[in-house]
């Protein structure tokens, strides 16, 4: 493509606390319609809201380790606008004094660093959730406020990004950091977590910016994916033709796979900003960055490489590891466990842990296999060999039971001892001499054949190793 | 300060109401006099006068974050001009 792609994004992710910003109603989600809501986030008047602490304390603990300037002074607006989403005509936001400006998260694409600058993160409340029935020729929409009021923390970077990676990365950067610090659970199919995208197109080489165009209504990584590929092919084309690019808002209509136009009346914002005179303002002094900066946990890129050097996986296996903090600590506490093979731990992890949870659409805290259970099994793997441990994995997950109880009980551990596989040996010999025959001139797959027919004797305990051993000495023995 | 007839119409359509000729006529005016009886106090010095938004000077007024009983929801619900199945019910508001 001839044309520079530039994109921003704008990140919607509820804060995880037990009561809204401004009153003690449930943030609960999945709760009957409207059974979460009071006078104050109904925005009934001469109702009294008194900020939540903990969000607040959620927000400022977000700006920090997204490496924002803390504003010493900070208060809250009101944005006002008519829409029944929010049934106070306007939303309790930050426009004058965010709590964090001038940040960045570091990205690493197709292993290239890359700084996204953060322009500003701010607190404000969440509104309703509208609902439009289906059934034709229905004149009226429904609203259930009892999102309305939950907290939000809404995250804009700069125009930073140049390709859809870029912003991929940024997205993920971006979810693993809110869920380390345990600030939000970023679960998007419940909308804790949500994007905007701004994209404009330019020639290449040009300082100027094209005109932009934003797209809300995005609640997956995947539809921000779709939706830039579809807009850098929507505005090349208009680009190509010699057309302008309407400086717009658009909506993506996930069915379809189309963005669209919202209409101009939505679209006439005049929000008349002004300090919302129910809330007194914040000062954040020195004191209280320490200690809230204090309880910011390593972070995944720090992780990341700490897991390489500490316990020598590869940077890939590393990076695996730690996109999930719960994935971590599960390889951390089977490493605590047993020092000498995080190697072998973390292929057990990545390889089967995973795939398990995959099938099974479960999370690693909830996995029958704790990490202890997976230690034992590392540890008596050598007694039963690989290819049994794997099956005793699945007798595990499918159990609950430990790797030794399983070995112990259906008898599995490993035959090393020589004079009786040399016993077993002398049987299969003695009950297929054509194979041994044939082995002795020249056929050297009769060998596969006698340890199939050895190992089945032995229901698979036979020490592979020591049996090839065995018998490619008695063999060529035999056929001098 | 003059309030056109325009800016009105913008405000009110930011409202989602819908004025008269004459009433826009009579609102233009009254905005008109309201802002310039606001406009006496810019005779003032304030040059010495840090910016105020804020009535009283508490600051960092919180509170914990706990759960408290929300309101019923037939209580609520009965507040509103019209409702059905536990939800509030609105005019559409999508094409």
């Amino acid at each position: 493509m001839k044309y520079e792609v530039v994109m921003g994004l704008e990140t919607h992710a509820e804060l995880d606390t037990e009561s809204k910003l401004f009153c003690g109603c449930s943030t609960k989600f999945g709760s009957e319609p409207n059974t979460q809501t009071c006078p104050v986030c109904l925005g009934l008047p001469g109702v009294l809201p008194v900020m939540n602490k903990k969000a607040f304390e959620h927000s400022l603990k977000a700006a920090l380790t997204l490496n924002c300037e803390i504003s010493k002074f900070t208060n809250f607006d009101r944005k006002s606008y008519y829409y029944p989403d929010l049934p106070k005509n306007y939303q309790t936001s930050q426009n004058y004094f965010n709590i964090g400006n001038n940040g960045y998260v570091d990205i690493v694409v197709k292993g290239k660093e890359k700084r996204i600058d953060i322009h500003n993160v701010h607190l404000e409340e969440e509104a309703g959730k509208l609902i439009h029935p289906e059934t034709s020729g229905a004149n009226y929409s429904l609203v259930d406020f009892n999102r309305a009021g939950v907290p939000l923390l809404e995250i804009v970077t700069q125009p930073d990004m140049r390709n859809v990676e870029e912003v991929e990365s940024y997205m993920q950067a971006l979810r693993n950091i809110l869920l380390y610090i345990g600030v939000s659970d970023c679960k998007m199919q419940e909308g804790s977590l949500r994007f905007e995208v701004s994209i404009s197109l330019r020639e290449k080489g040009s300082n100027v910016l094209g005109n932009r165009v934003e797209i809300k209504n995005l609640n997956s990584m995947k539809a921000v994916l779709k939706v830039l590929a579809y807009e850098m092919s929507r505005q090349s084309s208009l680009l190509d033709k010699g057309e302008n690019v309407l400086m717009e808002t658009r909506l993506w209509d996930d069915v379809d796979s189309v963005s669209r136009r919202m209409r101009s009346k939505e679209e006439a914002h005049d929000y008349r900003y002004f300090p919302e005179p129910d809330l007194v303002p914040i000062w954040i002094d020195q004191e209280w960055i320490n200690e809230i900066r204090a309880t910011i946990p390593e972070l995944p890129v720090d992780k990341h490489q700490r897991f390489v050097n500490e316990y020598s996986i590869s940077d890939y296996d590393a990076g695996i590891l730690t996109e999930d903090k719960h994935l971590a600590d599960y390889f951390e506490e089977c490493v605590g466990l047993s020092q000498d093979s995080p190697k072998e731990l973390s292929n057990w992890i990545i390889n089967d842990v995973l795939r398990e949870l995959n099938e099974r659409k479960t999370n690693v805290q909830d996995f029958i296999v704790s990490p202890k259970m997976l230690v034992e099994l590392v540890k008596i793997k050598p007694t039963i060999g690989s290819s049994i441990a794997k099956d005793v994995f699945g007798e595990m997950i499918n159990t609950g039971r430990t790797a030794p109880s399983i070995v112990k009980e259906k008898n599995l551990t490993q035959i090393d001892d020589v004079s009786e596989l040399n016993d077993i040996v002398t049987k299969v010999i003695e009950d297929n001499p054509k194979a041994a025959e044939d082995y002795g001139q020249g056929k050297k797959s009769a060998l596969t054949f006698l340890i199939g027919q050895t190992m089945k004797i032995t229901r698979g305990k036979a020490n592979p190793k020591i049996l090839t051993k065995i018998l490619m000495e008695r063999l060529s023995a035999g056929s001098k | 300060m003059d309030i056109s007839v325009k800016e009105i119409e913008h405000i009110a359509n930011l409202s989602r109401i819908t004025l008269t000729v004459d009433e826009k006529k009579t609102f233009a005016k009254q905005l008109t006099n309201i802002l310039d009886y606001i406009e006496k106090l810019n005779e003032l010095d304030t040059d010495e006068v840090q910016p105020m938004a804020y009535a009283t000077s508490l600051k960092n007024v919180f509170r914990e974050d706990k759960l408290k009983s929300s309101f019923s929801r037939q209580e609520i619900l009965e507040l509103s001009p019209s409702s059905t199945n536990g939800f509030f019910k609105v005019p559409k508001v999508i094409e």
